[in-house]
């Protein structure tokens, strides 16, 4: 990946995978999100980016549901998933959070083993018939996850023993171990030094090639460095959404502009 | 030589040195001094209390431990104890204790003689020496040993209170002038039994595993059949206020939604907490006994009402322990599409799980300590003679519980009860004790540190 190059950025068209329209999302009295219409592409990084509390990580929450778990939030407006609203009355999270799965800012194993880590997501969705099934998909995960050379003499060990950058890389192997069709990172490397950044910044890009990865991150190298869209958030509003290599270099809203040049922030 | 603008009070230039403190600094640790020296003689007053309190208990209390007896051989005579000769158990059973003693009066009498010891007291007043329960326990084996009549059988008799007391040094000659139980020639033969080594103070198992007795016989009194009590007041409580407590404690945390009326019961269960024993009491009276018709005195009904008592401690502990989890792996879990359900008992639980022990064992034992409300529901003051023969009699015979026992005991006028007292209550600080060591140390092997 040519890192500051996101001009040269090929960027081929592809199918939608999350649509959203007119999405507004209120906490009690507060208007967090207001009128939000957002095409989020298979195959493709999606980088939210803007100033704290501009309700990026809100607006990816509500995009597998997570919101419901907070009592005063509510959210307007319709968010399909391969053409099906999942805020429809008929939808059960539990299954949407199979299909969309997320990645948090904190790394968070469970307390547990590795392998119990990993193995937890599939055996509740019961996606292996035994345990050699099951065995079969931590590994996969795990490699995938680009940790499995770390980890696969200790499986045993607790997750939580791992370092920052291997706990969040065992995040990404238990959330891809549901077999999800699209990948939510809220902030994920945001509590990572850099080389695990770059690890986790290359993972995501060959995530790309079998999920739709949506990220949200507080810095603007990191959204040039992974990501083939970007939408910029300011104040609950979507700014602008584009190619990365627009919004960096060609930004059309002077808010993008001065946010980018780091003059709001 | 920077701030001196900013100081409300400028300082002179030749007392600016950090080598010499300033008077604000002084003041200020003075004052800390001062707040560390409050600190620690408060802690040190509370450590002298423990002190005192336990060397008190201890001193007090370890007299109960041991108990004098007088080893006897008594001859089962066939004449008085089996009239017609033929070992019909019926027939025997119509001897009543009033027919034993003479023979425990004949066997004190031999063996004063026995041992060349001179008195002029009677073969009654000799006996006198013995405890009233000599009797009932000389019954109580040719009960069970019908083929030993007609035969010389050794026997350990407990001794009457007075003398057990004069070997503890409760009893004196001073203090018995007007007691009618003793007199000095019978504490005279007491010495000379002693120096024979037919009387002796030993351990005595029975105090802790045995019944409580009546007012006239203190030293038989045992705590045992009181702790079967408590024993199965616990089982009661933990039966019904562990899983009604986190399962009330699960749904008001993690599913009920947050709104007025949850608030009102969080309000109302903290308060509960710190409702008055006494009401629970009164309350388990008039339903589960007025109402409900359970028995009186049973350990199911006084299980019931601590249950009422320990439950707001049980859920308070369990919430602020599910508290705890850190919503990160609740997050975790729903992100990976687990229910709500599996979220809490897959993760949340596991994780609160030792706090909610600890905060269950410590229930437990405010309510194994707690004495009230038994009041109420007719457990102080009830004497079982003997321990439940099943669980359901366990549950619905009549009992008493430790703390009652204590009380009771401490009520009674005889200063060999009082001792008792003492000795129940190191026996019920035991098990408190155990109860929060346990407790400690579950808190300290499955503390999870995030």
């Amino acid at each position: 990946m040519n890192t500051m190059n996101v001009m040269d950025r090929t960027l081929e068209t592809k199918t939608t995978k999350i649509a959203a329209r007119d999405v507004n999302v209120y906490y009690g009295d507060t208007h967090a999100i207001k009128d939000v219409n957002v095409k989020i592409e298979a195959n493709t990084v999606t980088a939210f980016i803007g100033p704290s509390g501009c309700g990026k990580s809100t607006f990816l929450r509500c995009l597998n549901r997570m919101n419901d778990t907070i009592d005063i939030c509510r959210v307007t407006g319709d968010i399909l998933l391969d053409g099906e609203d999942i805020y429809d009355k008929r939808v059960d999270p539990v299954q949407l959070r199979a299909k969309v799965g997320m990645v948090f800012q904190k790394p968070n194993p469970f307390p547990k083993s590795i392998f119990d880590n990993v193995s937890y997501g599939p055996r509740i969705h019961g996606l292996a018939r035994n345990k050699a099934e099951l065995e079969e998909i931590v590994e996969k995960s795990l490699r995938r996850a680009a940790i499995w050379e770390e980890v696969k003499d200790r499986l045993d060990a607790p997750g939580t023993g791992l370092s920052g950058g291997q706990q969040q890389r065992l995040c990404i192997a238990r959330a891809i171990a549901t077999e999800p069709e699209v990948l939510l990172m809220d902030e994920p490397c945001s509590a990572l030094d850099p080389i695990a950044t770059a690890q986790v910044e290359e993972l995501i890009d060959e995530l790309r090639a079998s999920y739709s990865v949506v990220i949200v991150t507080h810095s603007m190298q990191q959204a040039a460095r992974v990501s083939q869209k970007t939408a910029f958030f300011h104040l609950g509003n979507l700014v602008e959404f584009g190619p990365t290599g627009q919004i960096f270099t060609n930004p059309e809203d002077p808010r993008t502009e001065s946010y980018i040049t780091g003059r709001i922030g | 030589m920077t701030d001196l603008s900013q100081s409300p009070t400028p300082v002179p230039a030749g007392q600016n040195s950090l080598l010499t403190l300033s008077d604000r600094t002084k003041k200020r640790n003075a004052a800390e001094k001062r707040f560390k020296i409050y600190g620690i003689s408060a802690i040190a007053v509370g450590l002298l209390m423990l002190v005192v309190l336990v060397t008190t208990i201890v001193s007090r209390g370890t007299g109960a431990f041991q108990q004098s007896f007088i080893t006897l051989k008594v001859e089962l005579l066939e004449a008085k104890l089996d009239k017609k000769g033929n070992r019909n158990l019926e027939d025997i059973k119509k001897v009543t204790t009033f027919g034993y003693a003479p023979i425990v009066k004949a066997a004190m009498q031999q063996a004063v003689q026995d041992l060349g010891i001179e008195t002029d007291l009677k073969s009654k007043q000799m006996a006198a020496l013995l405890s009233k329960n000599a009797v009932a326990q000389l019954r109580a084996y040719v009960l069970e040993n019908p083929e030993h009549i007609g035969t010389t059988v050794e026997f350990r008799f407990l001794a009457q209170s007075r003398v057990d007391g004069y070997l503890k040094g409760r009893v004196s000659r001073d203090s018995i002038e007007n007691d009618k139980n003793i007199s000095p020639q019978q504490l005279d033969l007491a010495d000379e039994l002693l120096a024979a080594g037919v009387l002796e103070k030993t351990f005595n198992l029975d105090f802790i595993l045995g019944s409580d007795a009546s007012d006239q016989r203190p030293e038989a009194a045992g705590m045992g059949v009181s702790m079967l009590g408590s024993l199965f007041m616990m089982l009661v409580v933990l039966a019904l206020a562990l899983p009604i407590g986190v399962a009330a404690s699960i749904y008001l945390e993690e599913f009920a939604a947050k709104n007025w009326m949850t608030d009102i019961i969080e309000v109302n269960i903290a308060n509960l907490a710190a409702v008055p024993s006494i009401v629970y009491g009164i309350l388990g009276l008039a339903v589960f006994i007025n109402y409900m018709h359970l028995p009186m005195s049973a350990p199911l009904v006084g299980g019931l009402v601590l249950t009422l008592m320990t439950l707001p401690t049980i859920i308070i502990s369990t919430r602020a322990s599910l508290k705890a989890v850190p919503p990160s792996i609740r997050d975790a879990a729903l992100g990976v599409g687990a229910s709500k359900m599996q979220a809490v008992f897959h993760h949340v639980l596991p994780l609160a799980a030792p706090g909610i022990l600890t905060g269950t064992i410590i229930g437990l034992a405010q309510a194994l300590g707690e004495t009230a409300p038994l009041l109420l529901i007719g457990m102080v003051g009830f004497i079982a003679s003997n321990a439940p023969e099943s669980i359901a009699d366990g549950l619905l015979a009549p009992n008493s519980a430790m703390p009652a026992q204590i009380y009771e005991w401490a009520k009674r006028a005889d200063p060999a009860f009082y001792e008792r007292a003492w000795g129940g209550i190191i026996i019920l600080l035991v098990f408190l004790v155990t109860m929060n060591t346990v407790a400690v140390i579950l808190r300290r092997r499955f503390e999870r540190r995030w």
